[in-house]
């Protein structure tokens, strides 16, 4: 009996791991498909479009998958389009609005550059069907962060005009980066089931790749240790998640399982 | 065949399947197959049904359930009546499973073909070597957009991944 309360309780934190993953991937999914058609030139809007499309089919496979462990019939569209507010899981600075491109291509970076690392580390989960996806989306991710890295740089190294606002994007931004980092009784049963790794453990690694593109866009950290949290535990969003939800669930939520 | 019943399941063999699918062209990349691309994993009889194995090339691409409409579409064309799609994650789908018939194909149709070096080697269409790229991505999620200094055309590049 004890036994059974066990499985059951690794399954629940199974099932809130991957939908941080997926509802990350969602949000951020969502966010940079607003720019589709409205990018400062035509190579950027196909590659932000391409980003947002890569996001939102790693959503299909971490929602899907969290889906088949919750085991109650739900599938990564139900779970992507008829949750409310309280229960996403992203972390908040991936449901901020989008700003100028600056601070997308920011957001992007800083949130690529976590993923890189992570997938790095799921690649190694006990359980395989997390491992290959894994597996698949770091391939993905890899081109992600090449490209932000290299548009920070690109941006934050040149013009006055570039420069300040990608410095002004960091300083938004980066109170909201901590989140990506807490660990909670989530995380430690994923840790202890050998399924994924303390976040607390990937900064290092992060600070130090996000140390180096910094330097080579000859941008400043902000002072401060303060951290906007709240989202990947669902204790508190941000308002803007309700309006992203608004504008992403319409459809489904007005015409329920439509198809087309 | 002469003591075959009318009710029989007829089991063409695998190696006519992976022809008849090497007929399938890719839903964005026509000159190229669904073989070609690498995307066929496997293909096997299970009693009487046919599992085909696909996996995905980028995790969003949206050809992706065309390609497996295309396939299922094909296959029933030839008779299949029991078919089972199977996606299949790991191996992660790699340009290296590129056939060499499809390489040539897209250089032919003007797409540059992926190379280790993560760049194309020359210009699909005037061959020369002086090349820069326009960005990381193009108009499908596996390409890059790249330009010859030599012609002044752009041109799509076959990402390596």
């Amino acid at each position: 009996m004890a036994n059974k309360t066990e499985i059951s309780a690794d399954q629940a934190a199974l099932f809130q791991f991957l939908l941080r993953m997926g509802d990350n991937t969602l949000v951020l999914g969502h966010r940079v498909s607003e720019w589709c058609g409205h990018a400062p030139v035509l190579e950027e809007d196909i590659a932000l479009a391409n980003t947002a499309l890569d996001l939102i089919g790693q959503t299909q496979l971490w929602l899907g998958l969290a889906g088949e462990v919750e085991g109650q019939g739900r599938d990564a569209d139900a779970l992507a389009f008829l949750r409310d507010i309280w229960d996403f899981r992203n972390v908040l600075m991936l449901e901020l609005p989008n700003g100028d491109f600056g601070q997308t291509i920011m957001r992007q970076f800083l949130y690529d550059a976590w993923s890189s690392v992570m997938l790095g580390r799921l690649i190694k989960s006990g359980d395989p069907r997390i491992a290959e996806i894994a597996e698949k989306v770091s391939k993905e991710v890899a081109y992600h962060v090449e490209r932000s890295a290299d548009t920070v740089v690109g941006l934050g190294d040149g013009t006055s005009e570039s420069h300040a606002r990608m410095q002004a994007a960091l300083d938004y931004l980066y109170p909201y980066v901590g989140e990506m980092f807490l660990s909670d009784a989530t995380d430690a049963a994923m840790v202890s089931a050998g399924l994924g790794p303390d976040p607390a453990s990937l900064r290092d690694e992060y600070d130090l790749l996000v140390g180096k593109v910094l330097d080579k866009a000859t941008l400043t950290l902000p002072d401060g240790s303060y951290t906007h949290k709240g989202g990947r535990t669902g204790a508190m969003h941000t308002e803007h998640l309700g309006h992203l939800l608004t504008s992403m669930q319409w459809l489904q939520r007005a015409y329920p399982n439509s198809q087309w | 065949m002469s003591d075959a019943t009318p009710d029989q399941i007829v089991r063409p063999d695998e190696s006519l399947i992976w022809a008849w699918l090497d007929d399938v062209p890719d839903p964005e990349i026509p000159v190229i197959s669904l073989v070609d691309l690498g995307i066929i994993r496997g293909v096997e009889w299970q009693d009487d049904t046919l599992v085909v194995a696909v996996t995905p090339t980028y995790s969003g691409c949206p050809a992706t359930a065309i390609i497996n409409l295309d396939i299922e579409t094909a296959l029933r064309g030839h008779g299949i009546e029991k078919l089972e799609l199977k996606r299949q994650l790991s191996p992660a789908w790699t340009t290296d499973w590129l056939s060499d018939k499809g390489r040539a194909a897209l250089e032919e149709y003007g797409i540059a073909p992926p190379q280790p070096a993560g760049g194309p080697k020359r210009c699909p269409q005037c061959q020369g070597e002086n090349l820069e790229r326009l960005s990381q991505f193009g108009s499908t999620p596996c390409k890059a957009q790249w330009r010859c200094r030599d012609c002044l055309e752009p041109f799509d590049y076959f990402k390596c991944i």
